[in-house]
């Protein structure tokens, strides 16, 4: 299988590792609002926040980016996935100014900007480098191991 | 040991930067290694595909890392803002990855993942400032 091109579902599969990082942090940011400062010398609250809807919702998201992100790694690079992930920064900052109401100044506009370039850098490129030398002890030595 | 001088800083920065980046490396190369998830999961179902990863030992080590890093993250930002260790540990890791799935994963790293890398490092370092 050429696991360097990527297919429409392994392309939707970076997508959710983009969509769940944004939504969980930002719904764990509306949570912790409503909560308020927690002092060092009530950290139970913690345990009770676990029990609100947003942080609830932000830690299954959270969950779902981490299952997608472990299986995108099983078919791309590392140094393609965290790019091609990284627009995520950017929906965390559209998120915050359209949803939340925050303000985002120029200097983080021009973020958003060189983010989405990086992204369309990496992404016109190959997305897995095929093991090349059979005894290369962590990619393709560790891959026939693992697969018998 | 004053933590608050310039050496302290960089130090924090660091053990945050190189803990999350053997994370990262050591998740990918667990993840490299077990092969496809879809695969997996298409012949042994999604139990068998988790059977796979949390078999891993180098999965779990870098699970560690990952938590080794959260809490470095936790215990900088309790001696410095968050608007110092924020950009510069979350933009400094992708170039640290870079030079790590280069060195130690032998990924092709080319001049067009390298300008991703420096785009990106610099777009999350302008977003957190």
């Amino acid at each position: 299988m050429n696991r360097s091109r990527l297919t429409l579902q392994k392309y939707l599969i970076l997508a959710v590792v983009t969509l769940t990082a944004a939504l969980g942090d930002t719904f764990l940011d509306v949570g912790m609002k409503q909560i308020g400062p927690v002092p060092v010398s009530r950290l139970g609250l913690l345990i009770g926040a676990l029990h609100t809807p947003w942080i609830l919702g932000g830690i299954v998201l959270l969950l779902g980016f981490f299952a997608s992100y472990l299986t995108a790694l099983s078919w791309a690079d590392l140094t393609f996935v965290l790019p091609a992930t990284s627009l995520g920064y950017a929906v965390v900052a559209l998120l915050s100014r359209f949803w939340l109401h925050e303000r985002i100044t120029p200097a983080r506009w021009m973020g958003i900007a060189l983010i989405t370039a990086g992204v369309g850098f990496v992404t016109q490129g190959p997305a897995y480098t095929p093991g090349e030398d059979p005894d290369e002890p962590l990619a393709a030595g560790m891959t026939e191991g693992c697969r018998r | 040991m004053n933590l608050s001088s310039g050496w302290a800083v960089a130090l924090m920065i660091a053990s945050v930067v190189l803990s999350a980046t053997a994370g990262d490396v050591l998740i990918a190369s667990a993840m490299r290694g077990i092969g496809d998830l879809d695969e997996i999961r298409a012949s042994r179902g999604l139990a068998g595909a988790i059977r796979a990863v949390v078999g891993s030992g180098r999965f779990l080590a870098g699970v560690g890392c990952m938590a080794l890093s959260f809490f470095s993250l936790l215990f900088s930002l309790s001696h410095e803002d968050v608007s110092m260790i924020a950009p510069a540990a979350g933009s400094l890791t992708f170039v640290s990855n870079a030079v790590a799935a280069k060195w130690l994963l032998h990924e092709n790293v080319d001049r067009r993942r390298w300008l991703a890398a420096v785009f990106v490092c610099c777009g999350v370092a302008l977003l957190k400032a």
